[in-house]
């Protein structure tokens, strides 16, 4: 072929579905005589439950039934399916509806099915639950000291589990001998995912089979029932089938079991008709998890020419009142172990306190816990320049690891085994300062400030971690995933050469129907229109754990590409039988096979696959159909990375701050659509830079969330933002056959330290060296005034 | 984010809209519902019934004659925005709400009556010295704006009136207005919003009407900034000095939430007065 499908630009096929209204989202499904579920929140963060009277509620008309926890008695709280590895963990999981107390506000407590969701609200609003309030701790610091009100009893302290990488003895004897030692305190805020779509489910129970059909707005179907049908009901995984119908968005925030998918599920059974749960957006802010909310306190080990030589990080990781699906993984492996970043540093050690506070949930959200990572390391590069007077690019580069030193082992084991697959940090660096015209605007920003004028640079040379595997390193052994991180694909190639392709990985905006088609398309030499890919079904895809970490790319397309390397051997096969030619000297090439040194004396993949249906003539003892299911178990973690920056001028007489250019130049290795690579790097600066400026969960004493809605919570807005310039380098992961690393997260995790370091580089002339995030014009504005330079 | 139920009815003229709000005890009137619908859903608000008055035609267009601009109150932000006859102020104001969607919804009728302290076109309007056309059982009446305000989410209108138009002066040459406006990077609403109205003859300043709203739980005449300018030659000192003067203007009602405390809203007043006086001096010429 002329001009390769692998790494080009396609239009995404699935937009037009999207963009005209045809696609089916979970709440434009209708189930012939559905009926519809309403959930009652605690409206307190910490209560006992004395008594819930539902009889009011009962009577209402078109009501069909009012259920609290103690219906539900017979199953148990929901699994906690990923807690840190090595350590004791006092998990506490959330029950389908909680029956003696309530850890957060939002917990659900009581369930109203009824003819439509008007009257289930309605409902909802006569039952009478008779409230004990205890009393409240929200922040995660305050929780872990002596006299904190205690949440659950198998956790002294609120503590979930204290973990800890790297080494203890050597980082501290490493800062002991160190030039400098700069110290910092830094919170990384609480955030919401807000994904446009709320959660949702429908469940359907067929007597007669005993099987359950749920739809859901899940990114990992199968998981889900894997967890609900072994964990939760007790039943074969054969008798349910989980449906991810067109999701809008989960950022991470669809990947966990909540309460109320399995509540949905066991209704549809009580109730004898389908019915649909979808939450408001009210309760998605309070019931669905949340992200980040970090405290660290860290010093820093330098020698006076700047290489950095040790850091230590002491992280209380608030995770909520009570457990999501894999809520302690996230502060800990995923965090942890990535605080070594793109620099040679010696001796790290991380300590993470995981706390249990009056609070929603906390999990995985977008990047998880490598922006946690990302955003210390990197401000801690801009306090050591600055404490050093030295220019933060100079001294990023100076701690670079340099590229002839992968694959790469940082930090004295605190990857656990794992390495760095490939990596050229001085090529992405350089090429943001040629772009961005680094010392011309280190010029410009001089004058500026003799006129008044506060202009900043940013950096953020980051690293993360994608496609988490493998399995033996990730899972109950290791690092305490408690399943494996494989990933599974079955092509099919019809009669007529028409291919279909299954996955257990299924997107939620990513555009696998593209990109997989992409690959298959290439590695088969056939038409990208004769591919179609689908998922998002447990009936009729391989088992796969699902979309999230970046790893449908890195994980899935390879499980797909490995199939179709068998697809190509079998059809070599056919061909060379067809072509009465051995097949050592047949070879696979742009959709034929052909006689070496002959390509006229051919077949089509497309010709071969009709024989492989017809199969009247197959080699001897062959199997009809090509047709392969592949489980692919990554041999490592892929590491993308590159250097972002961001240029801000920051308003000192009301402490806006405005972003005039923001460059990413980023390295998520080869790349199969660049449209789709970019799109995803748009979406994720926007969500990084929004936590830098604007976003906030922020919860009041008594366990309220005051930024409860979108009047209150500053998701970003188009008009917020300049447009950003991408550019990129390709290193290929050695990792795998495809060279991919993952490009779903990489915006996220590197703007957020981007824009506060610009912030602070523009206030830098003042003294400033750090302020916590969100820098909303206040926060900017005071420590303008503290600093005496009001104007 | 599900109502409580309502009946909802349709009038075709502002007589039938009065007679059918004057039938149903706490019926509402809808106009663009991007006040009203998001706090039935949130159950704040339970009108029960609800009366559209989105296609009476009386209540559409903008209309200028014999010095003054009559503007329907079902006018939407976005034509208000688009529009060239009205005082430039008002239609910087309106581009100013909300996001496009909102703008294409929202109407000037329903901000004036919902009285949200954050709201940006009442603080214009009464920079303006705009009047507001009242219809009720009783018949037609007129009341200025400062005097429509009474208070949060409080007006003058009676149960069972409408507000059919709002009326102010064409903008002559010599005077400029302009809207300035510190937003809730939530909601876009205003945490501080101040709209100034200047005229300016040879180089003084001889008149000027500075008014903030988005602090204070309704909006705010700064009558001391305005007696600072009146009578001064407008530059930038002079400018910044009146500004200050806007402190003893503000009592202490200021507002304050997790977006801007109170003390950093009282410290921005001052700035954002300073800027939109500075804007609508320049468009004085
Ligand atoms: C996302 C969002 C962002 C927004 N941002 C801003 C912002 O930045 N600044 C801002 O000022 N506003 C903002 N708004 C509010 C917006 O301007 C509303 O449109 C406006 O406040 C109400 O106008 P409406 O036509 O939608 O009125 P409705 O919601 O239909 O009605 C509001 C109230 O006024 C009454 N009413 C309406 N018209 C009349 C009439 N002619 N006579 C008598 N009573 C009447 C109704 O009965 C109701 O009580 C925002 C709204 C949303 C949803």
């Amino acid at each position: 072929m002329a001009t390769r499908i692998f790494g080009s630009s396609i239009k995404r096929r699935e937009d037009p579905k999207l963009i005209t209204g045809e696609a089916q989202y979970l709440e434009d499904i209708q189930l012939h005589g559905m009926v519809h579920a309403a959930v009652l929140r605690s409206p307190y963060a910490h209560a006992n439950i004395r008594s819930i009277n539902v009889e009011e509620a009962k009577a209402v008309d078109g009501v069909i039934g009012v259920f609290t926890g103690k219906d539900f008695e017979e199953l148990p709280a929901l699994p906690c399916a990923w807690q840190a590895g090595g350590v004791d963990n006092n998990a506490n999981t959330p029950r389908v509806l909680e029956i003696e107390r309530v850890t957060f506000t939002g917990a659900a407590v009581a369930v109203v099915v009824a003819e439509n969701r008007y009257i289930a609200q309605d409902a909802v609003g006569l039952i009478e639950v008779d409230y004990e309030p205890l009393p409240v701790v929200v922040d995660a610091e305050e929780a872990s000291q002596k006299g904190a009100p205690q949440l659950h009893e198998n956790a002294p302290g609120n503590i979930c589990m204290d973990w800890a990488c790297g080494q203890e003895e050597g980082t501290e004897a490493a800062l002991e001998e160190a030039d400098v030692v700069v110290k910092q305190r830094i919170k990384n805020q609480r955030l919401i995912p807000t994904p446009l779509e709320p959660r949702g489910a429908i469940a359907q129970y067929s007597p007669a089979s005993e099987e359950y059909t749920v739809w859901m707005t899940s990114q990992a179907p199968h998981v889900m029932r894997l967890l609900m049908t072994a964990f939760v009901f007790g039943i074969p995984e054969t008798k349910m089938r989980v449906i991810s119908p067109h999701v809008g968005g989960g950022f991470g925030s669809k990947i966990f079991l909540y309460p109320e998918y399995c509540l949905v599920a066991a209704l549809a059974k009580k109730v004898g008709r389908p019915i649909k749960w979808m939450e408001t957006r009210g309760e998605n802010y309070v019931a669905t998890t949340h992200g980040r909310d970090h405290i660290s306190d860290i010093e820093v080990g330098v020698k006076r020419d700047g290489t950095v030589t040790a850091l230590k990080v002491k992280t209380y990781a608030n995770l909520g009142g009570i457990l999501s699906t894999i809520a302690p993984g996230i502060p800990t492996t995923l965090y942890g172990r990535m605080l070594s970043g793109v620099y040679k540093i010696p001796n790290i050690y991380c300590q993470v306190l995981g706390v249990y506070t009056n609070t929603a949930m906390v999990d995985a959200y977008r990047g998880a816990g490598r922006p946690e990572a990302t955003y210390l390391v990197e401000r801690v590069m801009d306090l050591v320049a600055n404490e050093l007077k030295m220019d933060p690019s100079e001294l990023r580069r100076k701690n670079f690891i340099p590229a002839d030193a992968f694959p790469y082992e940082p930090a004295d084991d605190i990857l656990a085994g794992l390495k760095y697959d490939s990596g050229n940090y001085e090529a992405v660096l350089d090429r943001a300062l040629e772009v961005t015209d680094y010392k011309a605007f280190r010029q410009e920003q001089e004058k500026a400030r003799e006129s008044g004028r506060y202009l900043g640079v940013g950096f953020s040379s980051y690293i993360e971690v994608c496609g988490v595997a493998p399995s033996a390193w990730v899972g109950v052994g290791g690092q305490g995933w408690g399943a494996g991180l494989w990933e599974s694909a079955n092509v099919r190639v019809h009669l007529t050469g028409q291919v279909v392709v299954t996955t257990g990985t299924q997107p939620h905006g990513q555009g696998h129907e593209t990109t997989v088609a992409q690959v298959v398309a290439d590695e088969l030499g056939i038409p990208f229109e004769d591919v179609i890919v689908q998922h998002s079904d447990t009936l009729g895809t391989p088992f796969g754990y699902g979309t999230y970490g970046s790893r449908s790319a890195a994980v899935g397309a390879v499980a797909v590409y490995n199939s179709l390397q068998r697809i190509k051997d079998k059809a070599k096969l056919i061909g060379a039988h067809m072509l009465e030619a051995s097949i050592d000297d047949v070879i696979y090439e742009d959709g034929k096979v052909h006689v070496k040194g002959a390509p006229t004396e051919s077949k089509t993949i497309q010709e071969i696959a009709g024989q492989a249906a017809l199969a009247y003539d197959l080699p001897e003892g062959m199997e009809a159909f090509l047709d392969d299911t592949a489980y692919y178990d990554p041999p490592n973690c892929t590491f993308p990375f590159g250097t972002h920056m961001c240029m801000v001028e920051v308003d000192r007489h009301t402490g806006q701050v405005d972003i005039q250019r923001y460059v990413a130049v980023d390295d998520v290795g080869r790349v199969i659509n660049p449209m789709i690579v970019d799109g995803q790097v748009h979406g994720g600066i926007a969500q990084g830079v929004a936590q830098a400026l604007w976003e906030h969960g922020v919860y009041d004493e008594s366990g309220q969330l005051v930024s409860g809605s979108l009047l209150d919570y500053a998701i970003p807005k188009a008009s917020f933002l300049p447009s950003f310039e991408l550019d990129r380098t390709e290193t290929p992961s050695p990792v795998n056959p495809l060279g991919v690393k993952g490009a779903g997260e990489a915006g996220t995790i590197a703007s957020t330290p981007a824009v506060v370091n610009a912030v602070m580089d523009a206030l830098s002339p003042l003294g400033i060296t750090h302020i916590d995030m969100p820098l909303t014009a206040e926060r900017v504005w005071q420590a303008v005034q503290q600093n005496g330079n009001g104007g | 984010m599900y109502p409580f139920n309502f009946e909802y009815h349709k009038a075709s003229s502002v007589s039938e809209a009065i007679s059918l709000l004057n039938q149903h005890d706490g019926a509402k009137v809808l106009a663009g519902g991007h006040s009203l619908i998001p706090a039935m859903k949130l159950r704040l608000s339970d009108p029960g019934v609800l009366i559209d008055i989105g296609k009476i035609d009386d209540l559409h267009g903008i209309n200028a004659s014999k010095g003054a601009v009559t503007i329907g109150g079902l006018t939407t932000h976005s034509d208000l925005a688009a529009s060239i006859v009205v005082p430039i102020g008002l239609s910087e104001t309106a581009g100013t709400v909300g996001d496009q969607q909102v703008r294409n919804r929202g109407t000037i009728g329903g901000s004036v009556v919902h009285a949200d302290p954050a709201a940006d076109l009442p603080t214009m309007l009464v920079a303006l010295r705009a009047s507001f056309h009242i219809s009720g059982p009783t018949g037609n009446r007129t009341v200025s704006a400062e005097d429509f305000f009474t208070g949060m989410f409080e007006t003058d209108l009676e149960d069972g009136e409408i507000l059919t138009a709002v009326e102010v002066a064409d903008e002559q040459s010599g005077t400029g207005s302009a809207y300035s406006k510190l937003f809730n990077p939530a909601s876009g609403y205003a945490m501080v919003g101040v709209a100034a109205v200047v005229t300016v003859a040879s180089g003084k300043c001889t008149e000027a009407s500075v008014v903030l709203g988005g602090l204070t739980p309704s909006v705010m005449v700064a009558s001391s900034v305005a007696d600072s300018l009146v009578g001064v030659k407008l530059e930038e000192t002079s400018i910044a000095a009146a500004a200050e003067a806007v402190q003893n203007d503000l009592g202490s009602d200021v507002l304050g939430d997790i977006h801007a405390s109170a003390d950093y809203r009282r410290a921005m007043a001052p700035v954002y007065v300073r800027r939109a006086v500075a804007a609508a001096v320049e468009r004085a010429g």
